[in-house]
């Protein structure tokens, strides 16, 4: 996993890539919070997931394969 | 949720051109909009303001005010929830809820002028306006700072003691205007600008521009004696107002109801309240409706304008013209509060380009200007500007036609961007190859004339969204959307239902639900209504269709699987029936005995949005004795996925086209000395009007339609204002003979730069 989102960087204490075993992005969630506290939730509210090249947003139910690249990127909305 | 379901031939509905449902009544000044609404006991509301760029509030004493004959309430930031916490959805992103309250009523210090301190509600207009003047402001004048690297300097003038940049590690010790500093890329960049052939570099500014709607912003609120309260009010989302008012005034959302205007535009600018929270607060008080309306200069001085920046852009390229890597460093305005769209600037920066080692850097600061809110494809544009003008040096420099310097660099499907998204479905490189054929780029530049290109991006969005169908009994069709209608999505909405229930579109009508009527939706904008809340209305004429189809295979006493829809009617194709097909018109006649009424609703949560590309040529000519430019001749052409009403999207690419002609230049926000803005006002701010500009021609790319719509749409409305900028600035660059690297490329500044 990682972020690109330098407000990540705060509750990592600066770490911007590392390893989650999830399966799906509530389960990745929990994770991010039981290691990070506040991240999970951060991530919940203000944060999209780009799943093997592919965003999604607010899409808790969306599956992880065992391999997969996540990156953290801010919400995207628009005008 | 479609995926690949699309009918990609033999639409009958789709790619057509009805004439537009709601132009006639906007058109004659029969819609309703935010101000236009009247109540029984309506008082008028009117929002007192900061007279000062930067103050301590020290007193506000309303007593004045209220012994007026004819005043019914006065309000301030203390009649707002003060345990109202945590983050919601305003446009460009999440803001924090007190930030949102405390810029439609200050609490504590002013932080631009226009900020409102108090609000009053009055039986008649002149005694709310002389109830303002009763209303006594105690102030302590502080500093102030306006521009962005002012107020990231370390003796600036701080607005937020408790600020502490985010994003650097440790915590800084002392409080600065820097919200946040934003850090993103990738490979070796340092490895690529050692092994550069060729660096190209430049410092760009852009000034803050306002969206420019030519409605104010106006509502009408009133508080009803059991608790239930109503809202009418033109804005882009109305589950979203409903949502941001229920946390300012700490009330239960089903007990607002809001029901929205017609709106006459947005742009971005309608996605937060301003008047709302306030206009509800004065009825609670005094049991009346209340209506506020903004004037053009409170529209100025304290509505959201988009983000002015200074922006640094370094390109490694080969000799060949491969760009290999790019340093870039945004620094965005965000006015009184924190949130500027400088993450979206980074993230699109370089979309439109397969680039290998980025290092980018944004900075959110905030200054003693009105709260930035969202302006079509936030942050995009000036951060385009910066890297478009510095690719058309690079052609320069090589001596390579424009575009073919961005075929050869271009992402194509399966590049990596920078924000972690494979790109699928992209069209660039075909859009680049559609301006490169077009008659606009085959002929010559007329003589005085110069020619700019630059190409933009836009992610586009899906996200929540509502739609029912209903079959009314004589088998005509009615389509509830839960977003407002800014571009033409009544007619959207209802060509995708006729197209899916096989109906001639005179035969569908689409209308706006309040509140109360329709399941929640997002905003409409992130260019999202045609991709999620469409996704919703086709599938709910799916779910009819379905029914149609059961009803008939009912009536007939068939498989419903023997039962085929086409052209409005059921078909039976059970060879031992001898039945003639039942109209849509026939079932619905019949619906009280076949299970009653026809209808279905959707909500959803749409994914699988696609990007678009834009690019654009723009010719125009100097006047060597005032220095003003002329566009003589423009071009827009985009990668659309797969129009569903081409002239909407073709509005939708002029429309973009001229706002970001106006914002290239003309448009700015002017600031005296003293901090305070100098042209709040359409004579003296100046957006394009018609007699500006030529006709911008048009080109709708439809090679690659988004196979996750069920007709393959993409989003289309912010793409066409991220390329004007660079387009318009590099035809007066060549014209002028050095680079402007500074907007708005004002008649002034082009003649200092000839030398005039």
């Amino acid at each position: 996993m990682t972020s690109i989102a330098a407000r990540v960087a705060d509750f990592t204490g600066g770490l911007c890539t590392f390893e989650v075993d999830a399966r799906t992005v509530r389960s990745l969630l929990r994770e991010l919070e039981a290691r990070f506290p506040g991240l999970g939730e951060h991530v919940e509210q203000e944060m999209s997931l780009a799943i093997d090249g592919e965003i999604f947003q607010d899409a808790l139910g969306a599956e992880i394969g065992a391999e997969s690249e996540i990156v953290l990127i801010p919400k995207i909305a628009g005008g | 949720m479609s995926d690949g379901n699309q009918g990609g031939i033999n639409l009958k509905v789709v790619g057509s051109r009805p004439v537009r449902p709601d132009g006639v009544d906007k058109v004659t000044g029969r819609a309703q909009f935010g101000a236009d609404f009247h109540l029984p006991g309506m008082l008028t509301g009117r929002i007192k303001r900061s007279p000062h760029a930067h103050a301590r509030i020290l007193k506000i004493d309303a007593s004045a005010a209220l012994a007026l004959p004819g005043v019914k309430a006065v309000v301030t930031s203390s009649d707002f929830a003060s345990d109202a916490t945590g983050e919601i959805e305003a446009g460009e992103g999440h803001a924090a809820i007190q930030e949102i309250a405390a810029n439609c009523l200050a609490k504590g210090r002013v932080l631009y002028q226009g900020h409102a301190v108090a609000a009053v509600a009055a039986t008649q207009p002149e005694i709310a306006d002389e109830a303002l003047e009763l209303i006594e402001v105690t102030y302590e004048v502080l500093p102030h700072v306006i521009d962005v690297e002012a107020a990231m300097a370390a003796d600036a003038p701080v607005l937020h003691e408790d600020m502490f940049t985010k994003g650097v590690t440790p915590k800084p010790a002392h409080a600065s205007n820097v919200a946040a500093k934003h850090v993103m890329g990738r490979g070796d960049v340092a490895a690529a600008f050692n092994a550069a052939d060729l660096i190209v570099e430049g410092r760009y500014e852009t000034a803050a521009v306002h969206q420019g709607y030519i409605e104010p912003h106006a509502c009408v609120a009133s508080w009803g004696a059991d608790g239930q309260s109503t809202i009418w009010c033109s804005s882009q989302g109305q589950f979203v107002i409903r949502a941001m008012v229920a946390k300012i005034l700490n009330m239960p959302l089903s007990d607002i109801k809001v029901i929205p205007a017609e709106i006459g535009g947005g742009f971005g600018g309608k996605t937060t309240v301003y008047l709302e929270p306030v206009a509800l607060a004065l009825s609670r008080k005094c049991g009346r409706p209340v209506k506020i309306v903004m004037s053009r200069e409170e529209v100025f001085l304290a509505s959201g304008p988009t983000s002015g920046a200074v922006i640094d852009v370094r390109l490694a390229v080969r000799k060949d013209g491969r760009i290999t890597g790019a340093e870039l460093t945004l620094k965005y305005q965000a006015g009184a509060f924190q949130g500027s769209p400088v993450n979206l600037g980074l993230m699109t920066a370089f979309a439109c380009y397969d680039v290998e080692a980025l290092a980018l850097t944004g900075y959110d600061v905030v200054s003693n200007r009105p709260k930035v809110a969202a302006y079509r494809a936030p942050g995009a544009p000036m951060a385009a500007f910066a890297v478009e003008s510095a690719i058309d040096d690079l052609a320069t420099r090589l001596g390579m036609d424009p575009i073919d310097l961005r075929i050869l660099n271009a992402v194509r499907d399966g590049a990596k961007t920078v924000y972690g998204a494979t790109v699928k479905h992209a069209a660039l490189v075909e859009t680049l190859e559609a301006i490169k054929a077009s008659p606009h780029y085959q002929a010559p530049v007329a003589k005085g004339c110069a020619r700019g290109v630059a190409a933009g991006f836009w992610f586009n969005v899906g996200g929540e969204s509502s739609a029912a169908v209903h079959v009314d009994e004589d088998g005509g069709v009615t389509v509830v959307s839960s977003n407002p209608d800014i571009g033409g999505s009544r007619a959207s909405m209802a060509m995708m239902a006729a197209e899916t229930l096989g109906l001639p579109i005179e035969r569908v009508r689409c209308t706006v639900a309040d509140t109360t009527s329709i399941g929640y939706s997002g905003v409409t904008g992130g260019s999202r209504v045609t991709f999620a809340t469409g996704m919703a209305v086709v599938e709910a004429a799916q779910k009819v269709v379905a029914d149609l189809k059961r009803r008939a295979a009912a009536t007939w006493e068939c498989d419903v699987a023997m039962v085929e829809w086409k052209d409005g009617a059921a078909t039976c194709t059970d060879p031992s029936k001898d039945v003639k097909p039942l109209s849509i018109k026939a079932l619905a006649g019949k619906s009280a005995k076949t299970g009653g009424p026809i209808a279905a609703e959707v909500s959803l949560n749409a994914q699988g949005a696609a990007a678009g590309y834009g690019v654009h040529v723009c010719d125009l000519q100097i006047d060597a004795e005032t220095g003003r430019s002329m566009v003589t001749r423009y071009t827009a052409a985009q990668d659309v996925g797969r129009a569903i009403h081409p002239a909407y999207v073709e509005g939708q690419l002029q429309g973009g086209a001229a706002q970001g002609i106006g914002w290239a230049l003309n448009e700015e926000y002017v600031y005296g000395k003293s901090g305070l803005l100098e042209n709040a006002g359409f004579l003296d701010y100046r957006m394009p009007v018609a007699s500006d500009l030529p006709m911008i021609d048009t080109i709708l790319v439809e090679a690659k339609p988004n196979p996750r719509h069920p007709y393959g749409a993409k989003g289309v409305g912010e793409v066409p204002i991220v390329p004007p900028l660079a387009a318009v600035g590099n035809a007066v660059s060549r014209i002028v003979g050095r680079r402007m690297s500074s907007l708005p490329l004002s008649p002034a500044k082009v003649l200092a730069a000839m030398g005039k």
